[in-house]
């Protein structure tokens, strides 16, 4: 989901990730089936932690931009209630980039470099987060809709076998369902209030629903199954699955509201499956790529952050001090 | 009780709170590290919680609005807030400096207020009192790092402390009622508290080796007390009033 890069084999194999000692190789896995979790100082397969790396780093990253579209939105937020809520709200994003920054150190990158990295965009962050939050009403869905895809995707991967990184999903987890109670409530107010309320919040939903659909990734059809990665327990549920997922928890609340998603052919079939209209998946390759409303502008504030604040970090840093790589 | 000197200074704190709060908040995202991003959310969840515990006690005890309608719905020149907090982030240099500056004046304010004749901001006060040691806390412990840490940040310190210093004399302005409320036992007076500043800033100024600079009197940014603001307060509640303008009638 975050960005969607995942190592294909290809790149494995021409990083020369793929040679493997077999017994230690046949343990690791025999450990995975046996449900044990891996922790920083075991032995895994040079694939396995460079996967988990790129995963770990990508949905740091989405934390920390994810943080800009709703963060304009403190200084306007309309009462002391939404305020202080928002606030809050913000600032645990920010405190999941830096638990997650740390969770992906124990495998060896520092959190400097994969700052770098989002900067020159080496590693990318969840595509949801190059849309603009234009008003009040996106905030309510940011924090319904979009929080509730995450929380999705968050507690799948929680029961996966990295170590660190299943602890502070848990964690995220359980404080991302208190985002999901304010942003409904949100929603729920602007959808039984007044006109205005009820058009912009209304406006909002038809925005954001082609980036939600496009949150979980291609289809199943379009993208390389990893056997490997499941059984490695990196990835534990397709793209489609999640969606899915998703789709059947969340429509049925909008459409109570006597909201519409923007989509004729979105319904649920016998089968539990629901359909929707293709949501135009050249354009999510677009904005990955760097094409959306808003890469440029995100991208901008986390180089202004850096760069502004580099005296700060260079003031605060022992020159004798050495980097010693977290172990959970 | 004179309710008039007593409303004048809940809602100076309060608007102090409300704005720094709101200037704290702009730091979510942009901080130099994660860390800072997390620390300045978290002192401006404090302060506009003060804000709105201030204005409840002149909404429910002294007959004033409801907190949302003072906070969001009053005009420019009703705010009473000082200068020096409505002064934009700037770089975080300021923003440190008007923090350590700004917190330690809240924190001896509150702790005179633990005094106060009138029951209700006593209680509050110890209650605040002991959010705000971690605030000073968090301030002190930064100017001393970025003061001696190299040669930039402690330029950087000086100058921003050279920039803030007479802002924050301003936190200090009298009130018309000043008198009245000494005399009522309300509160000791801004006189009182600017003295007992001075000396709790100077040992930290010194520890971070920063000098106070000298300022004219001629030089204090007065009159915020009085309804007279800076010319960055009106931008700021414009944005702060931007969703609640579209429709005041609504509930949000």
């Amino acid at each position: 989901m975050y960005g969607n890069t995942s190592l294909t084999e290809e790149e494995a194999k021409r990083l020369n990730l793929t040679e493997e000692d077999p017994i230690k190789l046949a343990e690791f896995e025999d450990r995975i089936t046996r449900g044990e979790k891996i922790e920083p100082g075991d032995w895994m397969p040079k694939e396995y932690r460079k996967q988990l790396l790129r995963m770990i780093e990508q949905h740091a990253h989405s934390e920390i931009v994810g943080a800009l579209p709703e963060g304009t939105w403190i200084t306007r937020a309309p009462n002391f209630r939404r305020k202080l809520a928002l606030i809050a709200k913000v600032q645990d994003e920010i405190g999941h980039g830096q638990l997650l920054y740390s969770a992906a150190e124990t495998l060896g990158k520092t959190r400097e470099q994969m700052l770098e990295d989002l900067l020159n965009g080496k590693s990318k962050y969840s595509n949801v987060f190059n849309y603009p939050a234009l008003t009040w009403a996106d905030v309510a869905v940011i924090g319904f809709l979009v929080d509730g895809a995450a929380i999705v995707n968050q507690v799948i991967n929680s029961k996966g076998s990295y170590g660190p990184y299943c602890r502070a999903l848990e964690r995220i987890c359980y404080e991302e369902s208190f985002h999901l109670k304010q942003g409904h409530d949100n929603v729920v107010y602007l959808a039984t209030g007044t006109k205005h309320q009820r058009a912009i919040l209304q406006d909002a939903i038809n925005r954001w629903y082609r980036p939600l659909l496009h949150f979980f990734g291609p289809p199943d059809r379009n993208s390389q199954h990893s056997e490997k990665l499941m059984k490695w327990k990196v990835k534990l549920a397709s793209n489609d699955d999640m969606r899915n997922q998703f789709l059947d928890q969340y429509v049925p609340k909008i459409w109570e509201l006597d909201l519409t998603f923007p989509d004729p052919n979105l319904k649920k079939n016998d089968d539990g499956i629901w359909e929707f209209s293709d949501p135009d998946w050249d354009e999510f390759k677009r904005v990955i790529n760097g094409g959306g409303p808003c890469n440029a502008e995100r991208l901008e504030v986390r180089k202004y952050a850096e760069e502004a604040g580099r005296w700060v970090r260079n003031a605060l840093m022992s020159k004798n001090e050495k980097y010693v790589m977290p172990m959970a | 009780m004179n309710n008039e000197g007593l409303k004048d200074l809940l809602y100076k704190m309060a608007d102090d709170a409300l704005i720094i709060g709101h200037r704290n908040s702009e730091w979510t995202g942009i901080g130099p590290m994660l860390e800072e991003d997390l620390a300045f959310s978290s002192m401006a969840q404090d302060k506009i919680g003060h804000a709105q515990a201030l204005y409840k006690i002149l909404h429910e005890i002294l007959g004033e609005e409801d907190p949302d309608k003072i906070a969001f719905l009053r005009e420019e020149k009703k705010f009473k807030c000082c200068h020096f907090t409505e002064l934009p982030i700037g770089e975080y240099d300021f923003s440190l400096v008007r923090h350590f500056l700004f917190d330690h004046a809240e924190a001896l304010r509150y702790e005179m207020l633990a005094q106060s004749s009138f029951q209700p901001i006593v209680l509050l006060a110890k209650k605040i009192k002991g959010e705000i040691k971690y605030h000073t806390m968090h301030s002190d412990s930064f100017l001393k790092q970025l003061g001696t840490g190299n040669e930039e940040s402690h330029a950087r310190m000086q100058s921003a402390l050279n920039y803030a210093f007479p802002f924050a004399l301003g936190i200090f302005e009298k009130s018309e009622f000043e008198n009245e409320i000494i005399a009522d036992g309300i509160f000791a007076g801004e006189e009182e508290l600017k003295k007992r500043w001075l000396e709790k800033i100077a040992t930290i100024i010194a520890a971070a080796t920063l000098k106070l600079p000298h300022v004219d009197e001629s030089k204090i940014a007065y009159g915020g007390r009085k309804g007279f603001h800076s010319e960055y307060l009106k931008p700021l509640l414009d944005e702060m009033c931007e969703v609640v303008r579209t429709d005041p009638e609504a509930e949000w």
